[in-house]
């Protein structure tokens, strides 16, 4: 894989604030890293879930909660190098095919966090491409803004599985960093969903 | 080469109790990664349309869903092999900092009678790493076991927010030999 194919152009926080406008009922959680600053930047919620470990592990939360609260959307904002991680979830998520799940990876290229080493999505990996191999009902690569308003608009519509693969430009903005405090995030959430801590 | 499973005949159905007692306490998802122990709990899970059953590509990927599970108002449990405990030990962090009830129930290898040694590393490990992260974990040898322990683990995660593991032994499963 020679060919360098790293990121986009697309701002990470414009596409992040566009995907997140109105957001009505959607439920979000984040992957570690930018995407988390991404989310906490175009405003806190009681209905975000932020992971700040267990890289990997955010588009398989949000599967556990696309199952139980099969009437809201669900939203899983993650970064290349984070879903590559979890590789193998795509496998497990497209057999379950959720129609109220959708995953937006921003795709820069880069491990981001760590240096802005090039990542296998920034050495020609298309993460859409593997998502459409497992059955996702929708996958597809975005490039440019209007892209983003598109996949916005369906997450609402309930018509499939979907994995977009949204390319931005490689940088490391000023952090917005969300609450640390794991017990405190999942209480407000599960509280939002009419749960009461133990 | 065949393998086949030499199971020691017991008066105990303990594989029906593992079913039976997560039904119990209102489990509702069953993540897993297969083994021969856990085939009646998973064939029980698959056929009750009460429950989701999920089957993982890798062990850890259970811990986000079950996190994702009790965030949107349910309880699941864990199913996997000693091998996969492995392969869940960063991802117990989510456990760990979000305290969520995560119940962990593992077949034992490398643990008793083992005929491929490749099993014995993470096998003698499992217990130590488990409880290095945080886990509380019990044991069972004999199939009466199964049921009070599994219960006390159960118990012990949905009403404490913990994460437990209960290890079923290689006694308690039956010796697994090479066949001709």
């Amino acid at each position: 894989m020679g060919e360098v194919k790293a990121g986009g152009h697309l701002d990470r926080r414009a596409v992040v604030n566009k995907l997140l406008e109105g957001r009505d009922d959607l439920l979000v959680v984040t992957g570690l890293g930018s995407a988390s600053y991404d989310v906490m930047a175009a405003g806190d919620h009681d209905h975000n879930y932020y992971l700040w470990a267990a890289m990997g592990s955010a588009a398989m939360v949000g599967l556990g909660i696309a199952e139980t609260q099969p009437e809201k959307h669900v939203l899983v904002i993650t970064g290349d190098g984070e879903q590559l991680m979890g590789f193998g979830a795509l496998a497990t998520i497209a057999l379950r095919a959720p129609n109220n799940m959708t995953i937006a990876v921003l795709d820069n290229g880069h491990f981001g966090e760590t240096g802005m080493q090039e990542s296998h999505a920034g050495r020609g990996i298309e993460l859409s491409k593997v998502a459409g191999a497992c059955g996702f009902a929708h996958a597809s690569k975005i490039t440019e803004l209007d892209g983003v308003e598109a996949l916005r608009e369906a997450i609402y519509r309930r018509d499939g599985l979907t994995l977009a693969t949204i390319k931005i430009k490689a940088e490391n903005l000023p952090r917005v960093l969300p609450p640390r405090d794991g017990v405190h995030i999942k209480n407000r959430f599960r509280m939002a969903m009419g749960h009461q801590p133990i | 080469m065949n393998l086949a499973l030499q199971g020691n005949p017991a008066q105990v159905d303990w594989q029906e109790d593992v079913y039976r007692v997560l039904k119990n306490h209102d489990v509702k998802h069953i993540a897993y990664v297969p083994d021969a122990g856990h085939s009646t709990a998973i064939r029980r899970a698959e056929a009750d349309n009460e429950m989701t059953s999920i089957v993982l590509t890798t062990e850890e990927e259970g811990i986000g869903y079950l996190a994702g599970a009790w965030l949107g108002g349910q309880r699941g449990a864990l199913l996997l092999q000693s091998s996969g405990v492995g392969n869940c030990i960063n991802t117990l962090a989510l456990q760990q900092m979000a305290r969520f009830p995560l119940l962990m129930v593992i077949t034992m290898r490398g643990d008793w009678a083992e005929f491929n040694g490749w099993q014995n590393p993470m096998g003698q490990a499992t217990e130590a790493t488990l409880r290095a992260m945080g886990v509380l974990t019990w044991r069972a040898d004999t199939p009466e076991e199964v049921e009070p322990l599994l219960h006390g683990a159960a118990t012990m995660a949905y009403n404490g927010d913990s994460a437990t593991a209960l290890l079923l032994g290689q006694r308690l499963i039956g010796e697994k030999k090479w066949v001709k």
